[in-house]
């Protein structure tokens, strides 16, 4: 303390020392095993194990080459698979940012009897685990009516499973992206729908033309917060879908894991399942991190 | 929600016509939340106390409380040891006191009630012993894992959350870089980070392998077949995963912190760790009833990592309470049994964060 100038040089000189030391852990230990992953999808195994002894794990070193994505593809049907996730996240987030936005305006700008038991409904629906439900699900959907359109028309049939539906109707309505919106209308001035009411407009063309066109950051955090448990969905599909031409890709994986002991193949799998999202990501970073951070908020 | 707008001139019709809307508004969200959780939540109670099968002959039977006692029933029974016709202690081949088995025990015991062996321990003087029988012992074993996760994984990832949400936030060059790279496993499936770290766990995996070039003989683990590790490691690929987004809502409560706080803590001639204790972290106070629930609800569901790495092995080390429910419910198609399983989760899972709510709410 009695020599407080040098004390504060000597700070200033290990500081960023320090500093740059912890963030170069942090990017080993949190980079590192992803960098792997890709760097193997593009070896042969022999090489893979070959390289861990030295840093060439992480190197796209050696006998380099894309063998292990054709052999990926030849494999399963992989763009199947990718395809079949894309359906669903799309139609989970679009008919949710439809449903829930609804839902958000009719509780926050619309009148009506019953609005507070709906809500308190709502918020008790929050605490509830999907662990909890998944199972008695199960058996729920394996008996609902459903029907579907072949060749021979319409058809009628019980039960829910092996379907694109069974993967998207339990996840369209979401009660915490129903208070994303409903919060986020608060925030409008109301005076902007009575005038729009004034001059004839109806309540639908309100919140078409009014409230959703202002609702841009909220929709953006709604879609990827329900888009990224959809695309990443596991537990739920493992028991609902069977039939491979209707496999999402992490299920998918799963699968080629269980029957592949290649390393570069799982590797190049896993590769590809991840790029998409990764590169959402980077492209929409501020947003992501808006979504995951606003999830916060009301805690 | 808001009646403090007032009236319009002639309201009637339109205030009807406002009441369809709200209601047809509502309906679709309100349909889809009664079908997909609100049944299924009150279905898994109901089927909690039946035999109901996935592929089910006919319709569930009502049980009553057996799932919930297969489940539950815990009974301590004391055998004596084994005598001969003298009294003396009879001995096995090993040199060992002999005492009746638990099988033997429960060999007449209602089938469904019957119970095994979870442990047992011998009294001082080898004249007795005593045996912790259980109704479904996986059960108590799952349950015993998942506290296990929970208390390491609640406190050291909401910690590192928040140490890393401080590194980042010292805004010097670089931040932003650290920021990306600590979030990129969070938006990785948890499938594909199982397979990733199940490659990299192995005997000849590459942690072996980064852990002996840096230690000096060096003996590989095979992390995942033993029973001391495999829990362990599955702890530190899963804080792995989600730390970032933790990261994120700490980094989001701190910037709600007026930076004028700190500037009038720094004229008071506080240091850092003063400015931490007395600035920071009441001002975070919200924002760690969250980390804390997030964390502890998302940990006690642990599922995806053992389904993928381990289901459940090895010798039960790493099976967990829906892995468990999964296993009965879906796996032996004891949906039934499954449910009363998730009754209990649910019923865990809410008494936790009722707790945790009342304690960080009593310090207000």
């Amino acid at each position: 303390m009695t020599l407080r100038p040098l004390g504060a040089l000597h700070r200033r000189l290990w500081l960023p020392v320090v500093y740059w030391a912890v963030g170069a852990l942090l990017l080993m230990a949190f980079s590192f095993p992803m960098v792997f992953m890709a760097v193997s999808s593009l070896k042969p195994d022999d090489q893979i194990f070959l390289d861990l002894k030295t840093m060439n794990a992480f190197l796209p070193t050696g006998d380099v080459s894309l063998d292990n994505y054709v052999g990926v593809f030849a494999r399963v049907p992989v763009a199947q698979f990718l395809l079949n996730s894309a359906f669903t996240s799309a139609l989970v987030v679009g008919l949710g940012l439809v449903v829930n936005s609804l839902a958000g305006f009719a509780l926050t700008r619309v009148r009506w009897r019953g609005q507070t038991v709906v809500l308190g409904l709502l918020i008790a629906t929050l605490i509830v685990p999907f662990e909890t439900i998944a199972i008695p699900m199960v058996f729920l959907v394996s008996r609902l009516p459903w029907f579907s359109i072949d060749s021979a028309g319409l058809q009628f049939q019980e039960g829910l499973m092996n379907t694109y539906a069974v993967q998207i109707l339990p996840f369209v309505a979401n009660a915490f992206s129903i208070f994303l919106f409903a919060q986020y209308f608060k925030s409008i001035p109301r005076e902007l729908d009575e005038a729009a009411m004034v001059d004839g407009a109806s309540w639908w063309r309100v919140y078409r033309t009014i409230v959703m066109p202002l609702a841009g950051p909220v929709v953006a955090t709604a879609a990827i917060l329900t888009f990224l448990p959809v695309w990443n969905a596991y537990l739920w599909p493992i028991m609902t879908v069977q039939k491979e031409d209707l496999r999402p890709i992490q299920v998918g994986l799963q699968y080629f894991f269980q029957e592949n002991v290649e390393w570069g193949q799982i590797m190049a799998y896993t590769t590809i399942i991840t790029l998409p999202v990764l590169v959402m990501f980077l492209l929409f970073q501020r947003a992501f991190v808006a979504s995951i951070a606003s999830s916060g908020v009301k805690g | 929600m808001d009646t403090t707008r007032p009236p319009r001139a002639g309201a009637h019709r339109t205030r009807r016509a406002e009441a369809r809307f709200g209601l047809a508004a509502i309906a679709p969200a309100a349909l889809l939340l009664l079908i997909f959780l609100v049944i299924p939540t009150l279905l898994a109670f109901a089927l909690s106390f039946t035999n109901a099968k996935l592929i089910a002959q006919g319709a569930p039977e009502f049980v009553g409380i057996q799932n919930f006692q297969r489940l539950l029933g815990v009974e301590i029974a004391t055998v004596d040891v084994e005598r001969d016709a003298s009294g003396a202690i009879e001995r096995g081949d090993d040199g060992e006191p002999v005492y009746p088995s638990a099988r033997e025990l429960q060999a007449e015991a209602d089938p469904v009630l019957k119970k095994s062996e979870l442990g047992s321990w011998q009294s001082g003087d080898a004249s007795s012993k005593t045996y912790l029988l259980v109704g479904d012992p996986i059960f108590w074993k799952a349950l015993l894992n998942t506290f296990l996760f929970v208390i390491v994984v609640v406190p050291v990832q909401a910690g590192l959350a928040l140490a890393l949400a401080l590194f980042v936030n010292l805004r010097m060059r670089g931040s932003n870089l650290f920021r990306t790279v600590i979030f990129i496993p969070v938006v990785t499936s948890m499938v594909v980070v199982s397979i990733l770290w199940l490659f990299m766990y192995q005997r000849d995996g590459l942690i072996n392998q980064v852990l002996a070039s840096v230690i000096p003989g060096y003996e590989f683990v095979d992390w995942l077949a033993n029973p001391q590790t495999a829990l362990p490691s599955i702890i530190v690929m899963s804080i792995w995963q989600a730390v970032g987004f933790h990261m994120i809502i700490w980094l989001s409560g701190l910037q709600t912190i007026p930076g004028e706080l700190y500037e009038a803590a720094r004229l008071d001639g506080a240091g850092a760790w003063r400015r931490f204790t007395s600035v920071t972290w009441p001002g975070l106070r919200h924002t760690a009833v969250f980390v804390l629930i997030t964390i502890t609800i998302a940990a006690l569901g642990l599922f995806v990592q053992i389904n993928v790495m381990t289901q459940g092995g090895p010798l039960d080390s790493t099976q967990t309470l829906v892995f468990h429910a999964f296993t009965a419910g879906y796996g032996k198609q004891q949906m039934g049994y499954g449910s009363a399983i998730a009754v209990v989760f649910f019923v865990l899972v809410l008494t936790i964060s009722l707790i945790q709510r009342r304690l960080t709410r009593e310090k207000d």
